[in-house]
């Protein structure tokens, strides 16, 4: 009896495995396959879209998608305003950040402890709250539709001050008391010292930032009406409701906005997974 | 939090002498590198952070028209208008339910597929790549795709229902299913968020308690219940706190796929100052949106966090 048992849960052991990887199988094929889609689409053309819509590759090839991107959109202009927005804000919060950081986490001065909390409170003010009183300062500065106006509002931001707080807080002080022995000041231990022990902090930061920007829909949506101002998602969400109408084009812009992202994932995925597992730790 | 204002540094002020005049002068001296360090991130945060909410706040006091030299004071009528007025109680609505399911459906899931794949082998740590790569896509991308996916005449899911010999359904232009719809395509996207969350939570716990329990002759389902979910209860905490305040804010997903409608069962909060703030401009009438946006954030979060520490204490 007791074999029969012990098969018994062998066998419902056994069961349990495949179930769990059927259930796995089925995730990925979920997750996989609108991408997937997505890129073939980008390779149809609308009589075959139209024709096999079952078809999950396509029938026969096209690149008029492709070739529709730069005809039907300012294509380039789109990806270009879409680097400089998301890189130049990245750069300049990665330094602003970690200036920031390095004085809360290595200055001693008054008020540094409500500096910190005041940083801290404003990751639980939701960012609509100051879309319109921001949008109007930008009105009267002559922001709007400009480069400085996308960027210069957004080049620091309060959790990268608090992630790189809480790193350079880790790095022992024993180094930067030796450095100022040798009659180092801060700005010099801040750069040759700090920084670069904090390599993958900032890279974590970066990546979370630069990620976040070059998704953002709502920001350069409000900031920029000009053509010749919208980033990609804003370029492709308006031209998507207005102009273009030909599925494969959309789905070719929504293919090379996403490379940029799919390519530095496979190579840094560690970094992507940092940011959102640090989230978690706070 | 408390651990960063407790960090000792005493050992650096000693350095700076013991008479009272020259401490004073160190002090001096330290104050002004630190305003140099955080100058930057402290004007842009005052300038596009503290002061606009603080102006918000002052226009939705206000019929406020943009660039007008004479600005209306209305007290508290937007807020009176804004509780009286259909759209914004649908809206509400709307972001309830979306955030409610998402986040329910998101974190069940994402737990359990978090306990399939806590091994460390190649094929799990492909798998969690896999369903990770979903939340770091923008979701205009997600929600074009998705739009197109669903569409009755060109959609794989319309076109696989039809091999199966169902007429495709248009989700989402269905009073009923286009809510559903886009509930689904969050719970898509976030689930891997949730997961990766889990995971770090779940391989934190020692194994020491797991052993204990299984000595004591805990069964599976006991262990969840009684070992692994209260060791992960401020994974699980911030899980949904984080899940809850991005839920509330959704635009993007409903702007791209249904731009709020049909018939407005999909317009979320957001979406509605969006139309407010920057289609009809309506100043002041949005920012009284973003104040009640804000506050019902701050009861959620709070009744969050006194519901798992109502549990802490059990």
């Amino acid at each position: 009896m007791s074999t029969s048992a012990a098969r018994l849960t062998r066998t419902t052991a056994g069961f349990a495995a495949v179930f769990k990887w059927i259930l796995l199988g089925i995730g990925v094929v979920l997750a996989l396959v609108p991408f997937i889609w997505m890129v073939s689409g980008s390779f149809r053309g609308e009589a075959d879209l139209f024709g096999n819509p079952a078809s999950l590759f396509p029938t026969s090839w096209t690149l008029h998608g492709y070739i529709g991107v730069w005809q039907q959109l300012p294509f380039l202009r789109l990806l270009l305003n879409s680097f400089i927005f998301a890189g130049v804000t990245t750069t300049l919060c990665l330094l602003f950040d970690s200036l920031t950081a390095y004085a809360l986490a290595r200055l001693r001065f008054r008020g540094r402890t409500v500096a910190f909390v005041l940083v801290i409170a404003t990751l639980m003010v939701p960012f609509q709250v100051t879309l319109i009183p921001v949008f109007i300062e930008l009105f009267h500065l002559n922001w709007l539709n400009t480069y400085q106006g996308l960027i210069i509002p957004r080049a620091t931001s309060a959790f990268g001050i608090f992630l790189l707080r809480q790193f350079f807080i880790s790095i022992p002080t024993e180094l930067d008391e030796a450095a100022r022995i040798d009659g180092a000041g801060h700005l010099r231990i801040y750069w040759t010292i700090i920084m670069p022990l904090a390599k993958p902090a900032l890279a974590t930061v970066a990546i979370l930032n630069f990620v976040n920007l070059w998704n953002d829909l709502l920001w350069p949506l409000v900031i920029t009406s000009s053509p010749d101002m919208l980033t990609l998602p804003a370029g492709l969400t308006l031209f998507g409701g207005q102009h273009v109408t030909d599925h494969a084009v959309l789905l070719a812009g929504a293919t090379i906005s996403l490379l940029p992202i799919a390519i530095g994932f496979f190579f840094a995925q560690k970094y992507f997974v940092a940011g959102v597992a640090t989230t978690g730790l706070k | 939090m408390s651990a960063a204002v407790t960090h000792p540094e005493s050992s650096r002020l000693s350095r700076g002498g013991s008479g009272a005049t020259k401490g004073r002068r160190v002090y001096k001296r330290r104050l002004s590198p630190a305003l140099l360090f955080m100058a930057p991130s402290a004007i842009i945060l005052g300038a596009f952070v503290f002061w606009p909410i603080i102006q918000s706040l002052y226009y939705s006091f206000f019929n406020w028209t943009i660039g007008a030299v004479d600005q209306q004071w209305v007290g508290f009528g937007n807020y009176i208008e804004l509780f009286h007025d259909p759209r914004f109680w649908n809206a509400l609505g709307v972001t309830l339910i979306f955030t409610i399911s998402t986040v329910a459906i998101v974190v069940v899931i994402g737990f359990m597929v978090a306990l399939l794949l806590l091994r460390e082998t190649l094929i799990t740590r492909i798998i969690r790549s896999v369903f990770f790569f979903p939340t770091i896509v923008s979701l205009v991308s997600i929600g074009l795709v998705w739009k197109f996916l669903l569409d009755p005449s060109i959609g794989l899911v319309g076109g696989l229902t039809q091999l199966l010999g169902i007429t495709p359904v248009a989700w989402l232009q269905s009073t009923h299913l286009a809510l559903p719809s886009v509930i689904f395509v969050a719970v898509w996207r976030n689930v891997g968020f949730a997961m990766v969350l889990f995971v770090a939570g779940l391989k934190g716990v020692p194994v020491e308690r797991y052993e204990a329990a299984r000595l004591d002759g805990a069964n599976d389902r006991q262990v969840t219940a009684f070992v692994t979910l209260p060791s992960i209860r401020p994974t699980l905490l911030f899980t949904t706190l984080i899940l809850t305040i991005q839920s509330f804010q959704v635009f993007d997903l409903v702007y791209v796929m249904t731009g709020g409608g049909p018939l407005f069962v999909t317009d979320s909060l957001v979406n509605e100052l969006y139309r407010e703030g920057f289609v009809n401009f309506r100043t002041g009438y949005a920012s009284a949106i973003s104040w009640v946006l804000f506050a019902i954030i701050m009861i959620i979060s709070a009744l969050q966090l006194r519901f798992f520490r109502y549990n802490d204490v059990d």
